[in-house]
């Protein structure tokens, strides 16, 4: 009996030891992963925050030499694109997604599946190029209007394969159920399935978002840039990341140290888009079966 | 007597694979009829063709004629909407639609059928909940999502939702079979009930339950109907030897 016991403890204490030994090891595994991404904040907020003032959001680019001015435009103009991008890119990426999982079966599920897996690993710059094309040219010159679709089309994919993801956890008997009660398809998928996966939804919805904010290569295509604040829809438009770009390629320090606080400005922008977002779809009750 | 439900010849495929293989019987108003048999035999595969969901499953197909109050719900310009909202149905797992609540889930089909009118929808809901015996437990909080009930509240839920539309005739398919004895007691004692004003067509494994709330009872088996009959007659004096072993327990 007591050889046992011991044995018995012995086992106990070389159990403990490897899981903590494990557990110590998950911990470091996910400092490696989150340490370049503090790093990055730590560096955009140091190199950032001198410049953030009110008159930053507020004012436009100050000429060669002044110092001071802002990026309120390129703010504003971000926000046109987005907007417009969102209001395009989201419907039409939930309505691809409900037509991935609810009505498309066999082989032509499967090319759009694979059409839609290919656009969404597609360099955004190669959609730019696409859009001056198509947009750019015919409308005889650069426009948010062309920002905004090529933006959309970088959303669309990510929209609609997240939604599909979430309409087929949904389980057939669900489907089933709507219909027993005589309610026509359309209206199972929109008001029961689509209702009831609304916040996983949007949370697709948010990471397209945010996937666009930060979109360069397709504005220097499309929008290009301005430095003024540019009245028309059909003009070209100045945006966040188009300017951070400019400003950090440039030989002026002041422009550099602007571009820093661009960037610091774009991190926050995201990270508010992900919380409101967020919080107002996660009050809303999802199906979990 | 008219008929309430007349199907004649009616067979069912998925795909190559042929799952009803020339089925005909009958059931009048206020019949319950027991559908008995061993898994895999067709008997949701039947019922299914009774309210046209059958024809949902990608590669299914139907011949035959299923009539209902004598029309063909098989006829060419029969819509299956019209045919579902005539027709109640009840499934294996208590499927109440997670994101709505109690309310909303017994009112969503007359809700997305367009009627809006609130003193409407609430005599309906109470109704509902009240055919199914389950006002008392949820009549305070209605507002609750319809998953934070028990297994067997939710079934009854879900039969609440299905008669919300009045529908003359309802399916159930094992609707007990998910439940614990108790749940599974209350909704048997439910159907002797429900019997009165709707006619009840059920797929049990349960001989006990078919004996004890059936009228009539039809025993399938690999895709054919064997017997059908009377239920106190099919469990006392089988005509068929294959009824006869099934009830029995010999196989199955
Ligand atoms: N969705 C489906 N796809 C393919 N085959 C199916 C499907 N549903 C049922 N079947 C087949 O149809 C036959 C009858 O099934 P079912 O009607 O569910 O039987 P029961 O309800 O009597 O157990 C079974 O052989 C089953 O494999
Ligand atoms: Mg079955």
């Amino acid at each position: 009996m007591k050889s046992l016991s011991s044995a018995l403890s012995f086992n106990d204490y070389r159990r403990k030891l490897i899981n903590y030994m494990m557990i110590g090891l998950i911990v470091l595994g996910a400092f490696v992963a989150l340490a370049p991404l503090f790093s990055i904040f730590y560096y955009v907020i140091e190199r950032g925050y001198h410049n953030l003032s009110w008159t930053f959001f507020t004012s436009l680019p100050a000429p060669i030499g002044e110092s001071g001015g802002g990026m309120g435009n390129a703010l504003l103009g971000s926000l046109k694109i987005i907007g417009m991008a969102t209001l395009l890119g989201v419907p039409w990426g939930i309505a691809t997604g409900v037509y991935l999982s609810e009505y498309s079966y066999g082989k032509s599920s499967k090319t759009l599946r694979f059409v839609i897996d290919l656009l969404m690993g597609v360099p955004s710059i190669v959609i730019g190029i696409f859009i001056f094309t198509v947009v750019v040219r015919p409308m005889g010159g650069f426009s948010a209007y062309a920002g905004a679709v090529a933006l959309a089309i970088i959303m669309c994919p990510i929209i609609a394969r997240s939604t599909e993801e979430m309409l087929k956890t949904v389980p057939i008997h669900y489907r089933e159920a709507g219909l027993a009660l005589g309610i026509q398809r359309w209206k199972v998928i929109l008001f029961i399935l689509v209702r009831g996966k609304w916040g996983a939804i949007m949370t697709g919805v948010v990471l397209g978002v945010a996937r666009i904010s930060g979109e360069t290569a397709p504005l220097l295509f499309t929008s290009l840039n301005n430095q003024y604040w540019s009245g028309s829809l059909k003009d070209p438009t100045s945006s966040l990341p188009v300017q951070i770009y400019t400003y950090s390629i440039s030989p002026y320090e002041e422009w550099q140290m602007q571009a820093w606080t661009g960037a610091l400005v774009l991190i926050i922008f995201v990270f508010l888009i992900n919380l409101v977002i967020r919080s107002f779809f996660s009050n809303m009750r999802d199906s979990r079966d | 007597m008219t008929n309430l439900v007349e199907v004649n010849n009616l067979k069912a495929w998925i795909g190559e694979q042929q799952i009803l293989k020339g089925i005909s019987l009958s059931v009048q108003h206020n019949d319950v009829l027991a559908i008995i048999g061993p898994s895999g035999c067709g008997k949701s595969t039947f019922i299914r063709c009774l309210n046209r969901l059958h024809e949902e499953i990608i590669g299914a197909r139907v011949e035959g004629e299923v009539k209902i109050l004598n029309e063909n719900i098989y006829g060419s310009t029969v819509d299956p909407v019209r045919v579902r909202r005539q027709i109640g149905m009840v499934f294996q797992k208590p499927n109440p639609f997670p994101s709505l609540s109690i309310y909303d889930n017994v009112a969503i089909g007359l809700k997305l059928a367009g009627i809006r009118r609130k003193s409407a929808l609430d005599e309906v809901v109470e109704r509902s909940l009240k055919q199914a015996a389950l006002w008392d437990e949820v009549k305070d909080k209605l507002r609750m999502p319809g998953t934070s009930l028990s297994g067997g509240q939710q079934q009854r839920l879900c039969i609440a939702r299905a008669l919300a539309v009045n529908p003359p005739i309802l399916l159930m398919d094992e609707p007990t079979s998910a439940l614990d004895p108790i749940s599974k007691a209350k909704i048997e004692t439910l159907l002797q009930d429900l019997k009165r004003y709707v006619t009840i067509i059920m797929v049990t494994h349960n001989m006990q339950q078919a004996s004890r709330v059936s009228s009539k009872t039809a025993f399938f088996l690999l895709g054919e109907l064997i017997e059908f009959g009377p239920t106190e007659q099919i469990f006392t004096q089988p005509k068929a030897k294959l009824t006869e072993d099934y009830i029995t327990g010999r196989f199955g």
